[in-house]
């Protein structure tokens, strides 16, 4: 081989490995993009019935009950308009509270009821996620007063 | 007081920035030496200026001035000494300032350890360094000025972040910081050496201690970082592939890209723009990982309260740097040619994949994170990128890379033969696959197919990195710092893979209620909850269950988890409680109280989980061996540097 078609050779040999690196890149990206909604398009039969989605929300108040001794627990999400049940067996993390903004990973149960298999809550009293202050922007109404506000 | 003396010696810090950028960058093109020497001076004073105002700093946080709004917003009375001065960093506008101490700390080191380049050289890379100063200097005072007065003076603060309160994490930044920072020194002799029109051998062999040292940092703070989201964010995982995660790899992946490629720099003068080129990134994601942290683009633990104008400031900033050295790299790139070849199979092409596939990572890593902030900026749907994306993509550049590993620190320069040590690595090989499915198999159980080929990797590079300095021993040969530093790291990159392939193949964890005198039965071992009690720690209060883990009746550990609630900001937190063996962690960690006595526990059984930090200090031990080589320090005389030149044009 010259010089010259050896360099060909390997180049060639990148261009191929690079692009079947990306062929597989892309389909492992399409696999594991989650998508969130809001309490809304869940209630309006937006999101998907055969994969893992997110959805966020407030927990309003006195929604959250759990059998003595038991870790299932079982809470709403609203968006101040509508309301998506949510069952979560595991440790909820710390700062999971009534009033809390918070998002829920998992997948729809056959009887309308959020399996959440991941409750993400985040450290700090006056955090909001981003998108459920967007979703809740979206419904034209501000959390209550006493309620969390996004961090200035 | 201290605070407007603060206020004003980083103002002056600032002032002094300018004439460092400006006799640096123009007393080397116009060749004035004065100018030079002034420069040099100026970074010295900017230096004194900068400690003196983080010095202030740290006085007001331990006098516990509240009158000053930093201080008021992120400590307290009753917080302990040790936490006051760690406060200094535990927000945005503190942390900029020691990102600032560690840029001047950087440009001082440059003067001071530059003896043998010469002079026009380090004065490029000080007024480029000034130019970077400055830039952060202006982005402190205009935006994020730690100094401002909170009228009236508040009564008491708001209390560091609980999560920050841990020692681990009150040294993760200043680390961290050393390593981005670090960086900025590459690309400094980057765009010095494209300023100048020469790049040689030379070159290289000045810029590659700044390169290790700093991604010796790097290297340092990610692995404390990760450490401490193990035992403090409370689930025990150790990477979570979170945005600011990321951010803080991807210049790791282009750091240890950049010291390789400097490798065939130096020994071949071959990659020339390509090193440079990768100067260019590592800093450059610094920067960028700064922007996401800062900038609120990404929510994260790690996001601060963040705004807008500074991310715009940052992002403008990392426009006129990058920006800048890109143009300059596609002007002057061309001069950089370099003639000599080599063998398809030879070191250079070794080092070349190495180069390729950590850029590879580097770009799957990327895509991933950014990929739900474009999605967001066009108004599309709203996503995220999950792990397991990350956990399969980041294999794909990485396993093979690894593999290339062993026979790559034995090919020759310019061709590689293999002929003397074919069977040494074929033995090894047999051998580290044995052992793999010892270990896998064997003591663990079967897992996957990936458990074993991780591990015969693992076990493979380990050996294949003692082979070359054994052989030097026994011939004795003479052993360089540089081979020395060299196989310690690859022998630590090997150690991490173990751990990292053991844990993620056979870590165990169950989430269940317990109440006191219950027990219970996971991964072989007995979890007693003994008792219940409350304690009081100096700033919370908490509720702490002892737990005794026994097997086969014999006691193993006791652990206390506990729940905390900090006194001043209300926020639950979670101290696990970790039996830590040099073989597997035992971790128990308090969820919620579940009526009657009950709580929910956290149980988990994490095998080899120690060798992932292990394995991450080994590889930065390596770094600091790799420095301490004699030819770095060696005065380079007229001839020497003329016949180097030379020898890189020829070879």
């Amino acid at each position: 081989m010259t010089p010259r078609r050896r360099r060909m050779t390997l180049v060639a040999l990148i261009v191929l490995g690079v692009g079947a690196a990306t062929a597989f890149a892309l389909t492992a990206f399409q696999d594991n993009l989650l998508y969130f909604y809001s309490p809304s398009d869940v209630t309006a039969g937006k999101a998907p019935k055969d994969r893992v989605f997110r959805v966020g929300g407030m927990v309003p108040e006195g929604s959250f009950t759990r059998a003595e001794g038991s870790l299932e627990a079982h809470f709403a999400l609203t968006d101040y308009a509508h309301e998506v049940k949510v069952s979560y067996t595991g440790v909820l993390p710390d700062l999971f509270r009534e009033g809390q903004g918070v998002i829920a990973r998992g997948r729809m149960g056959p009887d309308g009821v959020f399996i959440a298999e991941e409750v993400l809550a985040k450290h700090d009293e006056n955090y909001m996620p981003p998108e459920v202050a967007d979703a809740l922007k979206k419904q034209h109404q501000k959390p209550p007063a006493d309620g969390p506000l996004p961090t200035t | 007081m201290a605070a407007e003396l603060g206020h004003f010696a980083l103002i002056l810090a600032f002032c002094l920035t300018l004439p460092q950028a400006f006799f640096g960058l123009m007393g080397a093109h116009w060749r004035r030496p004065h100018w030079i020497a002034l420069a040099n001076r100026a970074v010295a004073g900017q230096w004194v200026f900068t400690l003196f105002s983080f010095a202030c700093l740290s006085y007001v946080f331990y006098h516990n001035d509240f009158s000053v709004l930093y201080v008021a917003q992120n400590s307290n009375s009753e917080l302990p000494t040790f936490y006051r001065f760690a406060a200094v960093w535990g927000a945005h506008e503190g942390s900029l300032l020691l990102w600032m101490l560690v840029q001047a700390t950087w440009a001082l080191g440059v003067a001071a350890f530059s003896g043998n380049m010469p002079q026009q050289m380090t004065s490029r890379v000080i007024g480029v360094l000034g130019v970077i100063s400055a830039g952060f200097a202006l982005f402190i005072l205009l935006t994020s000025n730690p100094f401002l007065r909170l009228w009236p003076a508040a009564p008491d603060g708001r209390d560091l972040n609980p999560l920050l309160q841990d020692p681990a994490l009150a040294i993760h930044p200043p680390m961290l910081y050393i390593g981005y920072v670090g960086f900025s020194v590459p690309f400094a002799f980057a765009v010095a050496a494209m300023l100048e029109g020469k790049l040689d051998s030379l070159w290289a062999r000045w810029v590659r201690p700044w390169a290790t040292v700093a991604w010796m940092f790097l290297t340092c703070g990610i692995a404390l970082g990760s450490w401490w989201a193990y035992y403090e964010l409370g689930w025990g995982g150790w990477w979570f592939w979170d945005p600011v995660e990321n951010a803080s790899f991807m210049p790791w992946l282009i750091g240890t890209a950049l010291i390789h490629s400097l490798a065939v720099t130096e020994k071949r003068g071959l990659f020339k723009s390509w090193t440079l080129l990768l100067s260019i990134t590592a800093f450059s994601l610094s920067l960028l990982g700064t922007f996401l942290v800062r900038s609120g683009v990404i929510e994260s633990v790690h996001a601060f309260a963040s705004d807008p104008g500074r991310g715009l400031f940052i992002l403008a900033f990392l426009c006129v740097c990058v920006g800048g050295a890109l143009g300059l790299y596609a002007w002057r790139a061309p001069l950089f040619r370099s003639n000599a070849g080599f063998a398809p199979v030879s070191r250079e092409s070794f080092l070349l994949f190495n180069n390729i596939l950590l850029v590879a990572a580097t770009v799957v890593i990327l895509i991933g994170t950014t990929y739900p902030m474009f999605m967001d900026a066009f108004g599309l749907d709203k996503v995220s990128v999950g792990p397991p994306y990350f956990e399969a993509m980041f294999l794909v550049p990485m396993l093979p890379m690894v593999f290339l590993l062993a026979p790559g620190m034995h090919a020759a320069w310019k061709k590689a033969s293999f002929e003397s040590i074919k069977k040494t690595l074929g033995v090894l090989l047999v051998v580290a696959l044995v052992l793999a499915l010892a270990v896998s198999v064997g003591a663990y159980g079967w897992n996957s197919v990936m458990t074993i080929v991780g591990l015969t990797a693992a076990f493979w590079v380990a050996g294949a990195s003692l082979v070359d300095p054994i052989n030097r021993w026994r011939n004795g040969h003479s052993l360089p710092a540089s081979i020395i530093g060299m196989s310690v790291a690859h022998f630590g990159l090997a150690l991490f893979i173990i751990g990292a392939t053991t844990v993620e193949s056979y870590k165990k964890e169950t989430d269940l209620s317990l109440k006191p005198g219950q027990t219970t039965e996971h991964a072989g071992f007995e979890f007693t909850m003994t008792k219940l009690e409350d304690v009081a720690g100096p700033n919370y209060q908490a509720v702490q269950s002892e737990v005794v883990i026994t097997r086969n009746g014999k006691q193993v550990a006791v652990v206390h988890p506990q729940k905390r609630v900090y006194r001043v900001q209300k926020n639950a937190m979670t101290e696990a409680g970790i039996d830590a063996h040099w073989h597997r962690d035992l971790f128990v960690a308090m969820g919620e109280p579940l009526g009657g006595d009950a709580w929910s526990l956290r149980l988990q059984y994490k095998p080899m989980v120690r060798f992932i930090w292990f394995g991450a200090a080994i590889m930065a031990l390596g770094g600091l061996i790799a420095i301490c080589d004699r030819r770095y320090r060696k005065r380079v005389t007229v001839d020497e540097s003329a016949a180097a030149a030379a020898g890189a044009k020829t070879a």
